[in-house]
């Protein structure tokens, strides 16, 4: 039984002079949902490209249900399911004929293809709208049509381009329940998203920056192990606070949230709260500190500014 | 390489009747097309010059020359419609775009007659407009009237048409249009097909299913098959009914030949949509495509008056053949072997062009 569903090997793309993909290595456990976690254009799209098979790497590979993606992509593309960033499905037919279309072109067994589009469009939600065109449906009617259309033929593995950046908040919950119950069946899903809770919901995520795999790991883990203290800080005059602050050579980053700021601060301060508060005083701010535990965005924060951006 | 799944190549041409029921525009266009351009073809583009608007000036005035201009009349060319008293009046008649032909008949005609001196007389022609000067050099075969029957005088040559003795240019054209107007709606359609997934993001995922290219290929030109096949009846019905154009060989012969054609025309349309990279690309080549087609393939212009060159570079597009097989077929009452020559050819298209399209469809996006 293979442990991983998907390994690669200093896997790179580039498209002319532009790294989109540079040197990844990673070992995604089967039966897991694995977060890819980064900025726009950070490589998420064309890493998971490469990994069905739809883009060549241009240099390095990776094995992908134990297949070799240099090798036989076409043998992979019968055992995985790829839900685009873009809605992919045709928006000039029905619900149905989608589904019926998708079946046929994966040969379904004939006798099967009717239950299998049926337990799909109920375990959905669509069957009130499987006469209806996929092109009038909801954001949310979207994604579960074409989650309903790549998992029609059971894959072992998913594929999931920002699947949720189109849909409401009650829909995204929903839809991780739907991931939950693949994954208690045995499925591999990797997802890509912008949003922290999303990424704190994954079993594993890996955050890429500008191409390079700059972190990974579980988010408990990850943000357990932040290698800086964060600091909030509470303050009336809270735009003056974060120019005095975010000039401070210890200072990573400073992220406002309303009437607070959330201060990153490098290790190597002994006693962050004192260090700032001390700062503040002479400039006459007044201000509440106190250190809290970090989340998710801190850690996204210090994986994506650790590297020295060019400007 | 596995073989082509029939299933799946039949997912995609129901897919694809699926696409084609929901779109009213090219489902309009399917009979739209061919029944407006045969009507236009067929009667506001008329290549029968007929009632060349003529004046006469008559110098000799003898019962020879009054005989010669009513018989210039009766052969239906000219109709004379202005009165002219000499020669320069006539030229600045036809300069003036009064009068397109003028006739004119010297004082000593019946001396240079009775010393066979030519010209005895002459018609005057507005040859700025080609079609007008053929047409009036028909009237070059009139003979000269004599009071004698037995001494009639042969000016030139003895005009004898077979197919078309009426000279209706609907039963020129009508047969050529079936080639002209699929040529056109066929490559249209099928050149959108494949940048329509594209653009529209269905192909990301199409890529990403076991599907084959081939099956792909195939399944998406089934549906226009069909279509051809509607659109040539309708044209042919419609040559029938409304201008009596005869087909004088067999249907089957005709329907079969007409396949083929088809065929080819498909795989063009194809090849187009795996070189666009966007919907509107794909009209601007099939226009690209079309054109070179329409006038050099001997639709507008005798294939016969071309230059080499331009022949050579003919014989390669299937309209060529099929404008051949169809005249043939429809009005000369050929048959598909006598056709053999210009059958080929298609095939060959076919082929080259589905194995082309096939190879240059890559399931990949780089």
């Amino acid at each position: 039984m293979e442990t991983f569903a998907i390994e690669t090997r200093e896997l790179t793309r580039c498209f002319g002079d532009l790294v989109a993909v540079d040197h990844v290595n990673l070992k995604i456990p089967a039966g897991s949902i694995y977060g890819f976690i980064g900025p726009n254009g950070c490589g998420k799209s064309t890493t998971i490209r490469m990994l069905c098979g739809l883009l060549l790497p241009s240099d390095g590979g990776a094995t992908v249900l134990g297949i070799d993606v240099l090798r036989d992509p076409e043998a992979i593309k019968s055992k995985i399911g790829y839900m685009t960033q873009r809605f992919s499905l045709y928006q000039d037919l029905t619900v149905r004929e989608n589904l019926q279309f998708l079946s046929e072109i994966h040969r379904l067994p004939r006798v099967n293809r009717r239950a299998r589009i049926q337990a799909q469009l109920e375990r959905f939600g669509l069957q009130d709208r499987e006469r209806q065109l996929a092109g009038t449906l909801s954001g949310g009617q979207r994604q579960r049509l074409a989650l309903a259309a790549v998992t029609l033929h059971e894959p072992k593995l998913l594929f999931l381009d920002e699947p949720t950046s189109a849909v409401d908040p009650e829909s995204r919950r929903e839809f991780w329940e739907f991931l939950f119950d693949m994954v208690d069946q045995g499925t591999t899903v990797l997802v890509t998203t912008h949003f922290m809770d999303e990424a704190e919901r994954c079993h594993l995520i890996a955050i890429l920056d500008r191409g390079a795999l700059v972190a990974e790991g579980s988010p408990k883990t990850l943000m357990a192990e932040l290698p800086a203290t964060v600091v909030e800080v509470e303050s009336e005059v809270v735009r003056p606070v974060r120019q005095a602050l975010i000039a401070l050579d210890p200072v990573i980053d400073v992220a406002q949230l309303g009437s607070r700021l959330h201060v990153l601060v490098r290790p190597e301060v002994s006693q962050p709260e004192m260090f700032l508060g001390n700062v503040l005083a002479r400039k006459e701010l007044q201000a509440e500190l106190r250190t809290v535990t970090p989340n998710l965005e801190d850690v996204f924060v210090m994986a994506t500014t650790g590297r020295a951006r060019p400007s | 390489m596995k073989r082509p799944s029939a299933a799946r190549i039949l997912a995609i041409a129901r897919k694809e009747f699926f696409h084609l029921r929901r779109d009213r525009l090219t489902g309009g266009m399917v009979a739209g097309i061919p029944i407006v351009m045969t009507l236009l073809f067929g009667y506001a583009i008329n290549n029968d010059v007929r009632h060349l608007n003529t004046a006469v000036v008559d110098e000799a005035n003898t019962s020879t020359t009054r005989a010669l201009i009513r018989d210039a009349a009766a052969s239906q060319v000219v109709r004379y419609t202005k009165q002219a008293t000499n020669v320069h009046e006539l030229e600045q008649m036809i300069a003036a775009a009064k009068i397109s032909t003028g006739l004119y008949i010297p004082a000593d005609f019946e001396e240079r007659l009775a010393q066979g001196r030519k010209p005895y007389a002459q018609l005057l022609v507005d040859d700025s407009d080609p079609t007008i000067l053929s047409a009036a050099r028909g009237l070059t075969a009139l003979p000269v009237p004599t009071a004698s029957a037995g001494k009639r005088q042969q000016t030139s040559l003895e005009v004898r048409p077979l197919y078309n003795p009426e000279r209706r240019s609907a039963v020129f054209i009508v047969p050529g249009l079936c080639g002209v107007i699929l040529t056109l709606t066929m490559v249209l359609f099928t050149s959108i097909a494949i940048v329509r997934e594209r653009e529209r993001g269905n192909l990301e995922l199409l890529i990403t299913t076991p599907v084959q290219s081939l099956e792909l290929m195939i399944g998406k030109i089934i549906p226009y098959i069909l279509i051809g096949y509607v659109q040539i009846s309708l044209i042919v019905l419609l040559g029938l009914i409304l201008f009596d154009v005869p087909l004088r060989g067999s249907w089957s012969d005709f329907y079969a030949s007409a396949g083929v054609f088809v065929l080819s025309i498909l795989t063009l349309g194809l090849l187009i949509s795996t070189a666009a990279a966007t919907q509107f690309q794909a009209f601007q080549m099939t226009f690209m495509t079309f054109l070179p087609q329409l006038l050099l393939s001997g639709f507008m212009f005798p294939f016969e008056g071309m230059p080499q060159a331009a022949q050579y570079l003919a014989e390669i597009f299937p309209l060529t053949h099929f404008l051949r097989i169809v005249r043939g077929v429809v009005l000369r009452d050929a048959s598909l072997s006598m056709m053999a020559a210009d059958i080929w050819p298609l095939f060959a298209f076919f082929a080259v062009g589905m194995a082309v399209a096939t190879l240059r469809f890559r399931k990949r996006l780089d």
